[in-house]
């Protein structure tokens, strides 16, 4: 075979960790699959300024209960202390580095590390160590060993509207500054009273992290590939609806007002795949919905940089927390939840609308694969860049979901803390 | 007692059902089940802690016809199939017109590409009732051992 190639023409050199010119229009599919990036991203990003979702208060209602959770790819112990505030601190044993806490979560007085029986409080506090003054006189740490000086790496802890923060940044703004009042309004618009966890669930998604978090901020795909929500006029974009983006473009809320009334054809005109207009449930209850914070709005989808979405859709309510697992994998972590004085007839509405959401969800399990089909498709596509140009070049949120300004204030936010 | 609910009729009922799913007949699921129904897919954790809510929840025969309906016309997701083996079902209860039975069972997903995985393992709690002759699921709950799912759950279990 004769093949005409001059030499030196074919770099087989890595591709440069530098963005492109085009700013915010442009990324770069390196960022999806470099080993340097994730590591990165554990340090200036998870554990840099920045407010991860840990779990809900509800979780750690009484003193003494716990959750295991993770920053990153580090895991953190969060626990309500006998003072009834929370704590997070490391999974990490002081001493050798094991896991204090081995289960998902639970009641506990105190954490024992299982190999050497080293001995925590609820704040994370070193207590005692086993033999620390040694047997029958032999042995034991030196009389200079501070149990004080040893311990594992704590969280600041934000609780806002029952969601709980942590963050290992001293440098990381308040928690209502760092979501905006935006952002700050839609969370308090739902959360507005205490929940009850209904049930948890955990999805792989064979993709990088971000291809997750930019899908959720994403508004223009949603009545796009999700045809079930289409054909059922529950979110064309001609639909009253909006998006806000806080300040520093990392979190965001996208929502649509119920418009039954509305008799646009547009996507039919366009002749796109999500038009299915002849296609009616057996069993409309699903759609049954309860206007159930009284202003109309069925649908908001929001996140808060970096890992967390708050879905309400319809009734179907949930937080999604989203967990790095190497480069191309990412565990989306749901916890479906009600309020703790729902009627038997919002219980089970909950239930049916479930459906609609999660790993098995009529609106949502396609991104749970969209996500792999973009890391598979882009295999040999480090150097190449996808186009984010829907809405202009801003990342200010404007009065329609045609627009993929929230994916570029993602990337704003992104670039800015990893100093990209 | 042409309508005793005995482990033959039970065995043949199982073995319908999963043949349905794996020979992507899923036009034919809903009507294992009888009208008033509770199918679910749940995971072990959840089941243990009494939390309600499942992976897929049907409490209508109409909604296990709607998912179907869903997944031919509007779901978007790889062509896949299962292959369902089960182990024998435990009898738990049987009288009065009612049975009870917990059945493990193992599911294979099959990818388009030949990728084959161990997609679910668990325990399908199931009651039957008599519908006229045939004898239906009045639940099914399939209490999966991990409460991870790879990628999606398109197809029931």
């Amino acid at each position: 075979m004769n093949v005409n190639v001059p030499p030196g023409s074919i770099s087989n050199t890595a591709q440069p960790m530098e963005w492109p010119e085009d700013a915010l229009t442009r990324i770069p599919y390196w960022i999806y699959q470099s080993a340097d990036i994730y590591v990165a991203e554990q340090q200036r990003l998870f554990e840099g300024p920045v407010w991860n979702f840990l779990c809900l208060e509800a979780e750690v209602q009484k003193p003494g209960d716990y959750r295991v959770t993770a920053v990153g790819s580090m895991p953190v112990v969060v626990a309500r202390d006998v003072d009834d505030e929370i704590y997070a601190f490391e999974n990490r044993c002081a001493h050798r580095g094991a896991l204090i806490a081995l289960d998902a979560g639970g009641h506990a007085r105190d954490f024992t590390c299982v190999y050497h029986a080293w001995n925590y409080d609820l704040k994370g506090n070193l207590k005692a160590v086993a033999f620390e003054d040694g047997v029958n006189g032999k042995g034991g740490m030196d009389k200079t060993f501070c149990r004080a000086d040893h311990g594992p790496r704590k969280l600041r802890v934000a609780n806002f509207c029952g969601l709980v923060f942590g963050s290992l940044s001293d440098d990381v703004p308040p928690i209502e500054e760092y979501l905006g009042d935006e952002v700050a309004a839609k969370i308090k618009r739902v959360l507005h009273k205490p929940v009850t966890v209904t049930g948890r669930f955990t999805q792989m998604l064979p993709n990088n992290w971000k291809l997750y978090f930019e899908n959720v901020k994403d508004t223009y795909h949603a009545s796009l590939l999700h045809t079930f929500f289409t054909t059922f006029r529950i979110n064309r974009l001609s639909q009253r609806g909006g998006l806000v983006i806080s300040p520093n473009g990392g979190s965001h809320a996208s929502f649509s007002y119920i418009d039954k009334a509305n008799k646009e054809n547009d996507y039919a005109a366009m002749g796109i795949r999500s038009d299915k207009e002849d296609f009616a449930l057996k069993d409309g209850s699903l759609l049954d919905n309860d206007d159930e914070f009284g202003d109309g709005c069925h649908m908001q989808i929001l996140s808060v940089f970096p890992n967390l979405v708050l879905q309400q859709i319809q009734n179907a309510l949930a937080v999604r927390q989203v967990l790095p697992k190497g480069q191309t994998q990412t565990a989306l972590n749901w916890t479906t939840f009600g309020f703790a004085d729902d009627t038997p007839e919002m219980k089970t509405r909950r239930l049916r609308q479930n459906n609609l959401a999660g790993p098995a969800g009529y609106v949502s399990m396609e991104d749970g694969a969209v996500g792999g089909f973009v890391q598979r498709g882009v295999a040999a596509a480090g150097g190449e860049r996808a186009v984010v140009e829907m809405g202009g070049s801003g990342t200010v949120g404007e009065g329609t979901r045609a627009t993929e300004a929230s994916v570029r204030g993602f990337w704003k936010c992104y670039r800015g803390i990893m100093g990209l | 007692m042409a309508d005793a609910i005995t482990l033959e009729r039970i065995l043949a009922l199982q073995a319908a059902y999963i043949r349905c799913i794996d020979n992507n007949t899923l036009e034919a699921w809903p009507d294992f089940f009888l009208d008033q129904c509770l199918y679910m897919v749940t995971s072990a954790e959840n089941h243990r802690n009494g939390f309600p809510a499942g992976i897929i929840y049907a409490d209508t025969k109409g909604m296990l016809t709607d998912r179907i309906a869903a997944l031919r016309e509007a779901n978007v997701y790889e062509k896949q199939s299962y292959r369902h083996i089960l182990g024998l079902p435990h009898i738990l209860k049987n009288g009065g017109g009612e049975a009870e039975s917990e059945t493990p069972f193992l599911v294979v997903r099959i990818m388009h590409d030949g990728q084959s995985d161990i997609f679910a393992t668990g325990l399908y709690l199931d009651t039957y009732r008599n519908a006229g002759s045939e004898l239906k699921f009045s639940r099914r709950i399939a209490v999966c051992d991990s409460s991870r799912i790879d990628t999606l759950m398109a197809l029931p279990l």
